[in-house]
């Protein structure tokens, strides 16, 4: 639902770090890195930016989303695991003191501009 | 030809999110995230906390919705100082932003509160994403809502510093398995207190207010 802003934010960061020397610059790829906590629907995403990029030098270009699994260490017992469901618990002690230390990403990495 | 950005896309939100933690410190108020999926009953409990947390506890509130005041008339009668964003007047945004809460806070009389409440526009997911400045954040599930939803919206309750299970009176009525939504907020967050209660009743009510006014109490002498 606030993929709007999302994508707002990303279009702004992006034309923002385009040199200001290129003339009539073309991105033919943004790729970005979205954990899977994070509150974000890549369609949506995809949809907004799309919309929002006509007339700017992000039109038309694709959009690459390396998804970023969630990573936990266990406060009590140092235990490092991923998980693909939201299950938070230690599988080695049981402790339930456990840090987030991936998947909250939402970032931009890269940009490709046309030759 | 390949640009390096690496940037956090929600960058200025967590700038200015970090602006406000500091403003509030300056200023001696701990700050509460309330959040919710709509009709959990937010205001409800806001309106029966305040009974019990006033005037001992100065409470400040600032009360999000897309539209209509009603919220903020409703905890007005407490006699709260209580100030309504709308968020249509921003796009109808789904959730309250730093810059939103920096603006409120603003025209808020900081010095005279211990504690500022900020109830967040009804919505399990999107407010998750946003940190405001707050110093803890409280997520609000009702018994009319699914036991699986700790499950379906783990940011929320990862992120939470303590849950409230409300609208307890209800039960006997409904198949709702109270016992399962709790092990399911576990399973997100083994280490956060959930707070069985009825806000309409108060049955449950006092484990909540004993860890709101110790978290008030903990974090003003940590912000000092």
């Amino acid at each position: 639902m606030h993929e709007m802003g999302i994508a707002q934010q990303m279009l702004e960061i992006a034309v923002a770090s385009i040199p200001d020397d290129i003339d009539n610059p073309r991105v033919e790829k943004i790729c970005v890195r979205i954990g899977k906590l994070a509150a974000v629907v890549e369609d949506s995403l995809r949809f907004c930016l799309e919309i929002i990029s006509e007339n700017t030098p992000l039109a038309g270009a694709v959009l690459i989303v390396e998804e970023v699994p969630v990573g936990l260490l266990c406060r009590e017992c140092g235990h490092e695991w991923t998980v693909d469901t939201p299950l938070f618990r230690c599988p080695a002690c049981n402790g339930g003191n456990v840090k987030v230390l991936s998947g909250r990403e939402l970032e931009i990495s890269t940009l490709e501009l046309a030759e | 030809m390949e640009i390096n950005i690496q940037k956090k896309v929600l960058e200025v939100n967590e700038t200015m999110a970090d602006r406000n933690r500091n403003f509030f410190k300056d200023k001696g108020v701990v700050v509460l995230n309330m959040m919710s999926s709509p009709g959990s009953g937010k205001t409800e409990l806001l309106c029966k906390t305040l009974a019990r947390i006033m005037p001992d506890t100065r409470t400040g509130v600032i009360v999000g919705d897309i539209c209509t005041t009603n919220d903020a008339d409703r905890l007005e009668s407490t006699g709260v100082s209580v100030i309504q964003i709308n968020t249509d007047q921003f796009g109808g945004d789904c959730h309250l932003a730093a810059h939103l809460i920096e603006k409120s806070a603003k025209e808020m009389d900081l010095e005279a509160l211990d504690l500022l409440i900020v109830e967040n526009i009804g919505n399990l997911v999107c407010p998750a994403e946003f940190d405001i400045g707050e110093d803890a954040r409280v997520v609000v599930l009702s018994v009319t809502e699914g036991e699986d939803k700790p499950l379906k919206y783990p940011l929320m309750f990862r992120l939470a510093d303590a849950a409230i299970l409300n609208k307890t009176d209800l039960l006997p009525y409904l198949d709702f398995n109270a016992g399962e939504a709790v092990e399911n907020m576990k399973q997100v967050h083994p280490d956060m207190p959930v707070f069985e209660l009825s806000a309409k009743t108060e049955q449950g009510f006092d484990p909540w207010i004993e860890w709101l006014v110790a978290t008030v109490t903990s974090k003003s002498t940590n912000n000092k």
